[in-house]
């Protein structure tokens, strides 16, 4: 048992850390360190950067433009982008819809869509929850009905994150409400958002911010053969997709560096003449939360190394999740607490580029009451974590 | 990154976990408990035949592994079936400081100790010393007779039984000084040696120990035992924490089979989504400490700081989910998990009293953070 990188993996994670030092344009490095927004030329930015060295794309084989990474190599890559302040991999098309097409996909499929992820040429976003399809997802009631060579797509999808970038969306859409089960009936399509009948309309989320949509579908016309797998199949599709969405669920990465950064704020605040980090209570809190994701670390370094082995991974994926997005949770809500009263202002337009009047309070604060709200998605998103503890009962405990 | 037992480990986790399968039933253990000793000696040298307490001592002590994985596999395994015997006292706080400060007779004793033939004790903690590490008012002079003891020793893991006692006493310095400590081995017989046994809330035994200008060999140079103090507790902190583990491992799968075999509104209470949910938070902690366990395990031969602040965070670790483990299992139980027949309870008892030992989760919480301030 060993719990530290062999040389190999260190010299992998060095390789890394000195591309990335040397590849992450300042500008966009800083507008992340700060939690400024970052804008839709600034991803596609950095994945053309990613892609020329054959690292946007980690979960493929290299012969498809992949990185090919091993999942010890993946975790240590996502660990070096979050610590270099990198912008993390928009993963839509990357990470969701490219293994996807790589399992499941024709050759037409793979030819077209590939390159294209690879090239930034499109901008995927997932159409999966419903207003009435949340944690229930297999009673989505979007309609697609063939018509010759077309489906006719009907319906409303929700949440779609960075929806209003994206050129095309892979859906899940109901294409037999007669199956006996709701699972049955459903089908796996790519849906081009040029297409007539196709509205974005944007959702303001409670800090203020617009990142997910409502994707209106109103007699959209779909050619079939942009049905990814069997048609009523499209259950096994998602619930495969789902296993790769689930594996960066974990955020031991994020979580450690805002651990970090919540040392150098306790440090710098003051509590009854004395720093943050040394009052009594508080400094208590962040002792136990330190402990957690110590422990929360190697549970993951567990799983990453049994994936390694190639081993499956089932519902401890799933226990990944919920501890580690509740830990995520623990540290943003410490972030906030830290500053008392300078979690207050709200200065939206502070987040943007150019903007450079001198912060209310000190610098640090003025992003940590809205990431901490931003960060309550993280036990719904994904399968909720109530969800994850009924997969956890049902598949590992047999209740 | 390995996470895979080596070829040795596994071979003696299958022979731990075959020997308390086969021949170490709760009724059994049970039966030991209420010997006068505390134990079987019988089941104890069987124990020590088969290599169990030689595996927490490395080769240069007489034993066949001592790193912290070895800690942590034998303590998992005593954890889950139960056990009583005095593998704490005996082969992590009697044999360390035997092994780090030797001395003239410690070959021989440590042999002896891990073949199971001799029982050591350590007599470390004070009434008033609740869990400061270096809290001793116990005094060590040095006459003409050569060392005697003074003072007073609080709960004594199998101090009752011991054949030798590892005593800590202060050579100068103030009441809580880490300088001016050493450690003292006394035989059983001693005069000046008062002990007063009782069982303890879980089925161990203890003592309560009187030294009256009791004769003692020093082990090391008296004044500088601080350092191996301190070794010692982390290692017996590493055992614990992995006990805990064990121990957690077992209530749970016991509350598992009474969530799907009791029925309560016509179906097994396993189908209650309000237990479910409780029963998952469970494995998930208990998880989060196999984790934390397998790190102080890495790190016990770390440079201080480092091991001390890992087998802190398990120790912390274990005291929360033991009582989270206990609590939560006697509850699915409902009314059979408060009787004395039932198995769970048990073990319930054992996972909280943990706590009580060598720091609790909240002493072990502060000294991480003072730990982590001092960096």
């Amino acid at each position: 048992m060993d719990l530290d990188l062999s040389p190999g993996e260190a010299a992998f994670r060095d390789e890394v850390r000195a591309w990335l030092a040397a590849a992450l344009p300042a500008r966009i490095r800083d507008k992340v360190r700060a939690q400024k927004r970052l804008t839709k030329a600034d991803h596609e930015a950095w994945h053309a950067l990613l892609a020329g060295r054959g690292w946007l794309c980690l979960h493929w084989p290299r012969a498809l433009g992949g990185a090919g990474f091993t999942p010890v190599q993946k975790h240590i890559f996502e660990a070096e982008m979050v610590a270099a302040d990198a912008p993390r991999i928009v993963p839509f098309g990357p990470n969701m819809l490219g293994p996807v097409l790589i399992e499941f996909g024709t050759a037409a499929q793979k030819a077209h869509c590939l390159p294209r992820i690879l090239s930034g040429a499109d901008w995927w976003c997932q159409g999966y929850s419903e207003p009435g399809a949340g944690s229930d997802l297999a009673s989505l009631a979007t309609r697609a009905v063939r018509e010759g060579d077309h489906y006719i797509v009907n319906g409303q999808k929700t949440w779609t994150t960075l929806g209003h970038h994206a050129n095309a969306m892979f859906a899940l859409v109901r294409t037999d409400p007669a199956a006996p089960k709701p699972q049955q009936g459903i089908s796996f399509l790519l849906i081009d958002m040029a297409s007539p009948g196709v509205e974005v309309r944007p959702i303001v989320t409670l800090d203020g911010e617009h990142e997910v949509n409502e994707v209106w579908l109103t007699d959209v016309r779909v050619p079939v053969e942009n049905l990814v797998g069997r048609e009523n199949d499209g259950w096994t599709v998602a619930k495969y997709l789902l296993g790769f969405e689930r594996t960066g669920l974990a955020g031991t990465a994020f979580s450690r560096q805002g651990f970090e950064h919540l040392k150098r704020i306790a440090r710098i605040e003051q509590a009854d003449g004395r720093p943050l980090a040394e009052d009594p209570a508080f400094s208590l809190r962040m002792a136990e939360v330190e402990i957690d994701l110590m422990a929360m670390d190697v549970f993951n370094l567990r799983m990453v190394s049994a994936a390694n082995a190639g081993e499956a991974i089932g519902p401890e994926a799933s226990l990944i999740k919920i501890k580690g997005t509740e830990l995520r949770q623990r540290i943003t809500d410490l972030l906030r607490r830290a500053v008392g009263p300078y979690a207050m202002p709200f200065v939206p337009e502070a987040f943007d580029e150019g903007y450079n009047d001198a912060p209310i309070g000190p610098g640090h604060a003025a992003p940590l009451a809205r990431q901490y709200f931003n960060m309550r998605k993280l036990s719904i998103y994904g399968g909720s974590n109530e969800i994850q503890k009924n997969i956890v009962a049902k598949t590992m405990l047999g209740l | 990154m390995e996470f895979t037992l080596s070829e040795e480990r596994r071979m003696l986790a299958e022979t731990a976990a075959r020997y308390l399968r086969e021949r170490y039933p709760l009724e059994l253990r049970h039966a030991n408990a209420a010997r006068a000793e505390g134990f079987s000696p019988a089941q104890w040298r069987e124990m020590a035949e088969l290599g169990l307490v030689a595996a927490l001592l490395p080769p240069e002590a007489g034993g066949l592994g001592g790193a912290g994985a070895d800690i942590a596999l034998v303590f998992e395994h005593l954890g889950r079936a139960l056990v009583v015997e005095p593998f704490l006292a005996t082969g992590v706080l009697g044999a360390t400081p035997l092994w780090r400060l030797g001395g003239p007779e410690a070959g021989a004793l440590l042999e002896s100790a891990a073949a199971g033939a001799t029982l050591l004790a350590l007599a470390h903690g004070e009434p008033e010393g609740r869990y400061a590490p270096a809290h001793v008012a116990t005094t060590a002079r040095e006459g003409a007779a050569g060392w005697r003891l003074a003072g007073r020793k609080a709960v004594v893991l199998n101090g009752d039984a011991a054949a030798r006692l590892v005593v800590s006493a202060r050579v100068s310095g103030a009441l809580t000084d880490e300088d001016g400590l050493a450690l003292f081995l006394v035989e059983a017989g001693a005069p000046g040696l008062t002990r007063r046994g009782y069982g303890t809330v879980e089925g161990g035994r203890a003592a309560e120990i009187t030294l009256e200008d009791c004769p003692a060999a020093p082990l090391g140079a008296p004044g500088t035992a601080f350092p191996v103090i301190e070794e010692v507790l982390a290692r017996a902190c590493l055992a614990l924490s992995a006990e805990v583990l064990g121990l957690a491992e077992t209530a749970k799968g016991i509350t598992l089979e009474h969530m799907r075999t009791r029925k309560q509104f016509g179906r097994p209470i396993g189908q209650f989504q309000a237990l479910q949910h409780r029963m998952v938070e469970m494995v998930l902690e208990i998880e989060q400490l196999r984790s934390a366990v397998m790190l102080a395990a890495a790190r016990l031969g770390a440079p201080r700081r480092e091991r001390e602040r890992a087998v802190s965070a398990a120790k912390n670790l274990a005291g929360r989910v033991g009582r989270l483990v206990a609590e939560e299992c006697i509850q699915i139980h409902g009314g059979i998990g408060m009787t004395w027949e039932h198995a769970l309870p048990h073990y319930a008892k054992r996972l909280v009293m943990i706590d009580h030992l060598f720091g609790d989760s909240d002493h072990h919480l502060a000294r991480f953070r003072d730990l982590g301030m001092a960096g």
